[in-house]
């Protein structure tokens, strides 16, 4: 209870609002009256700066503003002289994250992403002289739609904040950000700067359009924002006057602010920025302790909220069963954010922003020192970081003259538990926070009765609780608020009670009981009870009031002693016993110092399948060293190798999954038909439980590619499933990039209940729609080509940058390749024509499943081909898939890949592959080569993976059978010569999870039953990607990414 | 493999892409032999180098000392090849629907959530081209169920080489469906929406609280259909209580479907006041409360063993494991394969799975043989190869359970030698043709 005491004393505030000075302008209603404010605070200790305090200081204010500051200062004439002895000042904080006096943004009905079901809203409902996408919003100003609204400055003042930054939460480019004061005045005096910050997310707020819908097309669409707005300084004629791109450069010079809220999607930021020459201020999320290291490598500041998730009522087992060991470790660990941010010695501020209500502000900060956080860097991070952040500090974030008069007198040390804030001036205004009008301790009260004098004693401990002594103790009901005091009585002891047991008004305080009248007592005060009411000057009260025989009486209540000051008996709390980080967050993840190392790796007397011309390998060795194979053979032998014996066991090349969707935030942008300009690869998850379930099925490299909702989908990404790797270390490098494209029933949104109102409806327009975006590509080809030839371009005008048209470009070029999303053969046929015309070559049909129908024409064309083995009749143009398709395609001479396209059956690429012996009976060698060297082969990657051949990559799977045999389990699955999944490994793993979970429960039911806040259970759901184009169930807690309304 | 081809490209060679030429087989008369096999009984023994004799559709004779009359033309010669019962798809939309998104195509939802009264079997497609190639993989029998909300309707087992839903049909009506509510919380949408998660989020309403509103609601259902039963006449003729008649009198079972142990506890409590037989479908978290099911003596159908785990923190082999679990335990249950994708004919390797992860072979065989026809009520005449039972039979070239020799030469329903053409052969044949594939010595 202790850390809400602050909140009790914050019950009285009462705002002497003093206007400073009158603007000229204004037409005065009466007769002026200038005051200027001029005070002189004595005798105070004064902490300037979180690195200077001054003891017996004075501080002197005039006109809203410091005059002086310092030890041994004369109170100026002209000034009133405030005696300060005992008390503190500090600066008043600033809060840089905040939507103070800005109207809450609107959202019309309807649209907001991409949505296989929905109609698409494909342009932007602002109407002007706007840019061309509706969540862009740089053109608004803050500034312009700021109002002072006290009813919001009044908690954030009681908190202990002057001054905060205010901008529209809405979109993903916002605006500027205006800095204002919280003192209730006038907007034209409260406005410290005006455009102060300009703002950024990855949110698009109330925008209904279509695009962006996801993640890495907000990222695109930043990044094509930045190119069109260097390119719009150029005026070309054939943009006109865009408002948008003017504001986003004119806003350019300002501290650019990112809310990013997530350890990932920081870095994301981060990096659009680096591209462009920014260094962005993030604003973080609850979670950035998971990747502190990471964090620290930005360079940024953050802006670093202090919620944190509530624990979660697990008492009932069948409740804590779905609740993840993440969500249970991120409760117990999201309160050492902030400490982790200073420990890591990243600069950063805290804001109010995210959390349920201010009035949380200084429990959860408490927490947070209490996990660490310090306090020199708490009133660093609310005053002077801040300030020096947005180049505010000229005017706020110190006591120093010439600054803006916004401080706190507190009586005590600022986070001494005892400690209240009492007053927060603001522009030199004064807020009363807990007066000193209260003042514990003994008091005589003598009631003037008709028959004579009573006398009682009164031990007042709070504003609403007291004891009365008579001859007995009496029942009391006592309030005191500001200057009135209320106090009524059983006149005769309702129950003996023993002495020094709490009386009935002594409830203990609650968190929130602040402006709650008194104590719950008056159910057993008689209805006769006699009531007193009175004025407080301090140390004497006095009164009226009514007996209980109705009479009226007068009455007087005189300060005798303080309270004795009761020993401080809570002890100094202890840092609290907290669990490990893992990397990754996730279940199975590694502590620090216990990731797998690369490791020299010798597997003995093994069945070695190779996949060259060796073919199986009976009783042979294989030697993996500093991360490649080294030797394959015989009786090989290293002395530094770890031995491992593989009597009676199978060793294979890691299985490559050429289609998958696994370790993205996002799968899908389908807001336009061509979208090329977005990548996966902007957007990695590298904390995604599939990760190890594919490697615990001999997965060590997938390809995760965009959906399948557009013509011209997105730039995909090769990974190793190097489990605890960061996002940028999880891609496979020296990779040429791909892009998916996609044709049929899922581009012409065939499922859309609604209809369709995106182009194109038919395979013709799909046919169209790739003509056209190769026209166009060809011609900006061109237009660059012929710029770049020009060697004198002064007076050139550079052409403008195009994502999506480079993107296409570099297909042409042949430096990316196509995964072509096919079912029917009219649509392949259709798309090798466009591509032979246009000039390049469809790399690899994927899915494919009517490929055994156009096997001589893919052939003919120089096509890959990755497919099902046996999936079917799930929509109409998968009716005449056949599993013997793989198997034809094979006989035909194309090289066949089999993929999985689904997080569940990647575990089992190796049975997929056995079923085309089975369905048209190619080789055991050949079937297997189908999920390892030939999908090396179509991702161009098959000089480094998908054989066992020295040189290549030590990325090698150890098997307890026949890897075709449905009996085939992995036992290691090594990637880079690390072993990243090791089978007894992951039971020792899996009971470090049972046992983290044990204990998580416990504390979590420990914290119920201490009486802590707690929330019903809730079932840790994850969000599954697919490509949408056909259904799974994954189970009880997996939700469908397309289920959800991205916005 | 070159020898399927060739029979297949013999025997269709004028075929085109249809099944229209793949007939229903005729009653099996007069005697059959399958002969020198290894025969999987289904009831966990193998017989080596055995003999089953077929007589008017029955099993008559199973074992090494069957003798083959010399002259008999009515013949499979199986040696070196696997004999098994017919494999039995325990929970199955076939025939209900042909193309997942094609919405005319679908009749398996009905509207409504009480609808014991509707009855799958009469909308079962016998034309459906997913049959056929389910028994390609020795699928013979299927128990055909409704879905939707609530209470579904009733299931029926069909035997899938059949003119019409008349003939297919196996045991009629036998099951009764409830989709259990899920009583659990599920977030909203936006939850997961843009970045940072915003920690767990409180949901609008109970759904435990209102799940056992609409369990109890079924209670209050079933004691009036008693009570309506136990009546001489009836003013007013109900047809949903006349649905569930079979319950009380055990001639159907109650198909609860669930997963999670809440469900489980909940569907207990609903099955003892009614003394119903019950099933539990799904069973997904089952493993957790293996001995409280055997000692209910209720039987479990594991739809998808070939499924991620529950959670993140669930071992990764979890659904691989469950099956296993159950066995150690003694409860009766079968494994089935409702995947969308591939339409069930995995059946075999979801058992193969769990025989990887803790069956024996013979254990994983039964869960999709003997197991599945005990819990559908046709153990009398389905499930094992046995004397007496119909002559449901599967031939495979190997291991049935494993892909890599899992082919299936032979098969007979009834004691009939089915047509094992279907349209993936077909085409496969029409395109091995284009390509001449067999010229260039495929």
């Amino acid at each position: 209870m202790r850390k809400n005491r602050l909140w009790l004393v914050v019950a009285i505030t009462i705002a002497y609002s003093l206007p400073l000075a009158a603007q000229p302008t204004f037409p005065e209603n009466g007769v002026a009256n200038p005051r200027h404010g001029h005070y002189a605070f004595t005798n105070a200790t004064i902490v300037k700066d979180a690195s200077t305090t001054i003891s017996n200081a004075t501080l002197v204010v005039k006109d809203g503003k410091i005059l002086a500051v310092g030890a041994n200062l004369k109170v100026p004439a002209g000034a009133v002289e405030v005696d300060c002895k005992g008390k503190f000042i500090y600066p008043s904080f600033i809060d840089i994250y905040s939507d103070y006096g800005i109207p809450a943004p609107q959202r019309a009905a309807g649209g907001g992403g991409f949505n296989f079901a929905q109609p698409a809203q494909l342009e932007t409902a602002t109407k002007g002289a706007y840019g061309w996408n509706q969540a862009i919003k740089s053109d608004v100003d803050a500034y312009k739609v700021f109002s002072v609204d006290d009813a919001k400055a009044k908690p954030l003042r009681e908190a202990g904040f002057g001054t905060v930054l205010s901008h529209v939460k809405d979109g993903i480019a916002r605006g500027t950000g205006v800095v204002v004061s919280l003192a209730n005045e006038k907007e034209h005096l409260v406005i410290i700067k005006d455009k102060a910050s300009a703002h950024y997310s990855f949110s698009k707020g109330t925008s209904t359009q279509s695009y962006p819908g996801s993640m890495m097309g907000m990222i695109a669409l930043l990044r094509q924002t930045f190119l069109d707005a260097q390119w719009y300084k150029t005026k070309p004629a054939a943009e006109g006057l865009n408002l948008s791109l003017q504001s986003w450069n004119d806003n350019q010079g300002l501290p650019q602010i990112f809310e990013a809220n997530d350890k990932w999607n920081n870095l994301r930021a981060d990096r659009i920025g680096d591209e462009f020459g920014v260094q962005y201020i993030i604003k973080s999320g609850e979670n950035e302790y998971q990747r502190i290291k990471e964090m620290k490598s930005t360079n940024a500041t953050f802006i670093v909220p202090l919620n944190y998730p509530a624990a979660q009522d697990v008492e009932d087992p069948n409740d804590a069963r779905f609740v993840s060991l993440n969500d249970m470790k991120h409760w117990e660990l999201a309160p050492a954010n902030a400490a982790a941010f200073e420990k890591a010695g990243i600069p950063f501020c805290l804001t109010t922003a995210d959390l349920r209500s201010v009035n949380q502000f200084w429990t959860n900060l408490r927490k947070a020192m209490e996990y660490g956080l310090s306090e020199n860097k708490v009133l660093d991070a609310l005053t002077k970081t801040p300030a020096m952040t947005l180049g505010i500090y000229d005017k706020v974030g110190s006591l120093d003259a010439g600054k803006w008069a916004n401080f706190l007198i507190t009586n005590g040390s600022l986070f001494d538990a005892k400690t209240a804030i009492q007053y927060n001036y603001v522009q030199g205004n004064k807020y009363v926070i807990k007066d000193d009008n209260f003042i514990a301790g003994t008091y005589n009260l003598t009631i003037n009765t008709p028959a004579g004098d009573e006398k009682y004693t009164l031990d007042v401990k709070s504003t609403n609780s007291v004891t009365m002594f008579g001859k007995d103790t009496l029942n009391t009901k006592f309030s005191q608020d500001g200057k009135v005091v209320k106090l009524s009585f059983a006149p005769k002891p309702v129950r003996q009670r023993p002495s020094g047991a709490p009386e009935g008004g002594q409830r203990p305080p609650t968190a929130g009981g602040f402006g709650r009248g008194g104590a719950g007592t008056d159910a057993t005060l008689p209805a006769n009870a006699p009531r007193l009411s009175g004025i407080s000057s301090g140390q004497e009260w006095n009164g009226t009031g009514i007996d209980s025989l109705g009479n009226p009486l007068t009455w007087t209540a005189t300060f005798v002693k303080a309270a004795e000051a009761k020993p401080d008996t809570a002890k100094k709390k202890d840092a609290p016993v907290i669990g490990k980080v893992v990397f990754p967050f996730e279940p199975f993840g590694w502590e620090e110092g216990q990731q797998p190392k690369q490791e020299t790796i010798l597997i003995k007397n093994a069945t070695v399948w190779t996949n060259e011309n060796e073919g199986v390998l009976q009783n042979s060795d294989v030697l993996i060293k500093n991360g490649k194979i080294a030797a394959v053979g015989k009786n090989l032998s290293d002395a530094s190798a770890k031995t491992i014996d593989g009597t009676g066991k199978h060793v294979t090349a890691g299985i490559i999954d050429e289609h998958s969707h696994i370790a993205a935030a996002s799968i899908n942008e389908g807001g336009q038909s061509v979208t090329s300009e977005v990548r996966i690869a902007d957007n990695l998850n590298p904390d995604d439980i599939n990760i190890y379930r594919q490697l615990s099925g001999g997965v060590t490299s997938s390809h995760i590619l965009h959906g399948s909702a557009n013509v011209i989908g997105g730039q995909t990404q090769l990974i190793k499933l190097r489990w605890g790797a960061n996002d940028d270390d999880l891609k496979f490098k020296g990779w040429p990039g791909q892009i998916k494209f996609a044709l049929g029933e899922n581009v012409k949104r065939s499922a859309a209940p609604l209809g369709n109102n995106r182009y194109p409806d038919t395979r013709m327009g799909v046919e169209q729609v790739l003509i056209d975006a190769f026209t166009r590509a060809r011609d900006y080809q061109k237009e660059w080509k012929k710029y770049n030839d020009i060697k004198d371009k002064k007076g050139i005008v550079t052409p403008r940058r195009d994502l999506e048209l480079e993107a296409l470009v570099e297909i042409l070029e042949k430096k990316r390749f196509i995964t072509c999303h096919s079912y029917v053969q009219s649509e392949i046929n259709g798309a090798m024509e466009v591509a032979n015309k246009m000039g390049y070559t469809v790399n690899t049909f994927t899915h494919i499943l009517e490929g055994y129908k156009v096997a001589d024409k893919m052939k003919k064309h120089g096509s890959f081909v990755s497919t099902f083995s046996d999936w079917w009749a799930y929509k109409m143009e998968v009716e005449d898939a056949i599993p013997y398709n793989a198997a034809i395609m094979q006989k035909v001479g194309l090289v066949v890949a089999i993929n999985s396209d689904d997080a569940e059956m990647a575990r089992r690429l190796n049975h997929e592959a056995a079923k085309i012996v089975k369905y048209g009976g190619v080789t055991e060698e050949e079937a297997l080569k189908m999920v390892t060297l030939n999908p090396a082969k179509m991702l161009h990657v098959d000089d480094k993976v998908g054989s066992l051949k020295i040189g290549k990559d030590g990325d090698v799977v150890m098997w307890s059978d026949h890897p075709l045999a449905i009996y085939a389990k992995p036992l290691y699955t090594i990637v880079d010569g690390t072993i990243y999944f090791d089978r007894q490994k992951d039971e020792q793993l899996q009971k470090q999870v049972d046992e983290e979970r044990l204990r998580l429960v416990r504390k979590m039911n420990g914290e119920k039953r201490s009486g802590g806040p707690t929330i019903p259970a809730m079932p840790s759901y994850q969000i599954m990607h697919s490509c949408s184009d056909h259904g799974h169930s994954h189970g009880l807690l997996v939700i469908d990414a397309d289920e959800i309304n991205n916005d | 493999m070159k020898k399927i081809f060739l029979i297949l490209s013999i025997g269709f060679f004028f075929s085109v892409n249809a099944q229209e030429t793949v007939l229903p087989t005729k009653p099996h008369k007069g005697v059959s032999y399958i002969k020198n096999a290894t025969i999987h009984l289904g009831n966990g023994k193998v017989v080596e180098n055995g003999t089953i004799k077929i007589v008017d559709g029955k099993i008559a004779e199973v074992g090494t000392n069957v003798s083959v009359p010399a002259g008999t033309t009515d013949v499979v010669d199986a040696t070196g090849k696997h004999v098994y019962p017919g494999l039995i798809l325990a929970t199955s939309t076939l025939g209900l629907g042909e193309i997942n998104s094609v919405r005319a195509t679908q009749d398996s939802r009905e509207i409504g959530d009480m609808n014991p009264n509707v009855r799958a079997l009469v909308a079962y497609n016998t034309d459906s081209k997913v049959i056929n190639t389910l028994r390609s993989n020795g699928i013979l029998l299927a128990n055909i169920i409704p879905q939707g909300s609530f209470v579904t309707g009733s299931s029926s087992v069909v035997q899938l080489d059949a003119w019409n839903w008349e003939d297919a049909a196996y045991k009629t009506d036998a099951g009764i469906h409830v989709t259990m509510p899920s009583l659990m919380a599920r977030p909203g949408g936006r939850r997961f929406g843009g970045g940072g998660g915003s920690g767990p989020q409180q949901p609008a309403s109970d759904p435990v609280k209102e799940g056992l509103e609409q369990m109890e609601g079924l209670k209050s259902f079933l004691r009036e259909a008693k009570a309506y039963l136990n009546e001489a006449s009836h003013e007013e003729t109900n047809l949903k209580y006349e649905a569930v008649k079979g319950l009380f009198n055990k001639s159907q079972k109650l198909y609860m479907h669930g997963n999670t142990v809440k469900q489980i506890l909940v569907a207990l409590d609903f099955v003892k006041e009614f003394g119903l037989e019950m099933v539990l479908v799904g069973g997904s978290e089952s493993f957790q409360v293996a001995e409280l099911l055997k000692q209910h003596n209720v039987s479990v159908i594991l739809s998808q063993p070939h499924s991620l785990p529950t959670g993140e923190d669930d071992d990764v082999d979890q659904p691989y494991k469950t099956a296993a679990v159950l066995q150690k335990a003694g409860v009766l249950f079968a494994i089935s394969d409702e995947d969308g994708q591939t339409r069930g004919r995995n059946l075999s390797f979801n058992a193969g799975t769990a025989a990887a992860y803790g069956l024996t072979k013979e254990e994983a065989l039964a869960a999709i043989t003997l197991n599945a026809a005990k819990i559908m009520g046709v153990a009398d005449k389905a499930g094992s190869i046995e004397v007496g039972k119909d002559a449901n039979i599967v031939v495979s070239e190997g291991d049935i359970l494993d892909m890599r020799t899992s082919n299936v030469t032979d098969a007979f329903i009834q004691g009939r030698k089915i047509d094992l053409t279907d349209k993936h052969k077909l085409l496969n044949d029409r395109f091995q043709q284009k390509y001449e594939l067999k010229k260039k010595g495929f």
